[in-house]
């Protein structure tokens, strides 16, 4: 079993500066009180979030997985999670076999 | 047994609860588990080194970012400034859910190094309507640790015997996992706002800037969009 260690230190960085993310937030959550627009902003997080993570790949990447990804928006407000995902998986195998 | 101890039954309802929930999104995580795995031997990490970076990072964004831009050697500094612009979001989830877990202080100092997107998710959508116990964290944290870690070492493992992930369209699964959880918060006009400026943002700036920035600014973006939509709803 081997760790380069230099390998290791970039491993133990990332490790510890993502910790810090993880726990940072309840150093400001005690000066957070919120209401109105400031608490739909902070309510908006979620949403906002997950969908910039997947934008690129959902929006740029091709055809396929343009409409994949509106025939999966479009299934999961109408199916459970799993089926949700199966759907769209599913569909991007049959669009890039089409387009 | 489960009558005899109504406090026992309570946490395993909620264990229960909490990997019923948690099994799409550890299934959808298996084959991109797999691909991490993969690619990150192909970058010429070892098993044992793709193991201890799930193991203390846990982060799969920033996981295949930084194997993305792996060289030899490593360039921690680089890395490190990676991770933290992928992971900087944890600071507003962290505070977001923080208070709604029913733990002590201390304990959510051990809880949130297991915080995923997909952990918080599904706790955010739980403190909706009842409180977030510890039975409920620890089960869901603790099925998509073991899952992540298992599926990792294991794609390692198997390295390059493993066939293409596009093939079978496993590339897509965390793309429509994702669109699955943001569907649980609802459409109400301001979530379609949020979500239709956070994506359009987020698309532009990875299209022109370029890679970790789309999630930061298209996040940020999206929570303007909130701010400035919620106003006009209070007006009107």
């Amino acid at each position: 079993m081997s760790i380069d260690m230099t390998t290791f230190g970039a491993i133990l960085a990332m490790a510890i500066v993502t910790y810090f993310t993880r726990i940072a937030g309840l150093f400001v959550a005690d000066r957070l009180v919120l209401s109105g627009r400031a608490k739909a902003a902070f309510d908006a997080i979620p949403p906002a979030v997950l969908i910039a993570v997947i934008a690129p790949t959902a929006l740029t990447t091709g055809w396929a997985e343009a409409i994949a990804a509106a025939i999966t928006a479009f299934v999961a407000f109408r199916l459970p999670l799993l089926a949700t995902v199966a759907v769209g998986v599913v569909s991007v195998v049959l669009l890039r076999g089409v387009l | 047994m489960d009558q005899a101890n109504p406090l026992s039954s309570t946490f395993g309802r909620e264990a229960r609860a909490g990997l019923r929930d948690i099994a799409p999104a550890a299934i959808a995580a298996i084959p991109i588990g797999l691909l991490f795995g993969a690619v990150a031997i192909a970058k010429g990490l070892t098993p044992t080194e793709v193991a201890f970076m799930s193991a203390t990072v846990f982060a799969g964004g920033a996981q295949f970012a930084a194997i993305e831009a792996w060289v030899h050697p490593a360039p921690i500094a680089a890395l490190a400034f990676a991770t933290f612009l992928i992971n900087a979001r944890h600071v507003l989830m962290g505070a977001s859910i923080g208070p709604k877990i029913k733990l002590t202080r201390p304990q959510k100092f051990v809880a949130l190094f297991f915080m995923t997107d997909e952990t918080w998710a599904l706790s955010e959508r739980r403190a909706l309507d009842r409180p977030v116990t510890a039975a409920y964290w620890v089960a869901i944290s603790a099925a998509l640790y073991i899952n992540w870690l298992a599926s990792t070492t294991v794609g390692a493992v198997l390295g390059s015997f493993l066939g293409d992930p596009a093939r079978l369209g496993a590339d897509f699964a965390f793309t429509a996992l994702f669109i699955g959880l943001v569907a649980g918060f609802g459409k109400s006009r301001v979530t379609l706002v949020t979500a239709a400026v956070s994506a359009v943002v987020s698309a532009l700036v990875h299209h022109f800037i370029g890679a970790p920035w789309h999630v930061a600014s298209g996040a940020l973006a999206g929570i303007a969009a909130a701010y400035c939509a919620a106003d006009r709803e209070v007006r009107s």
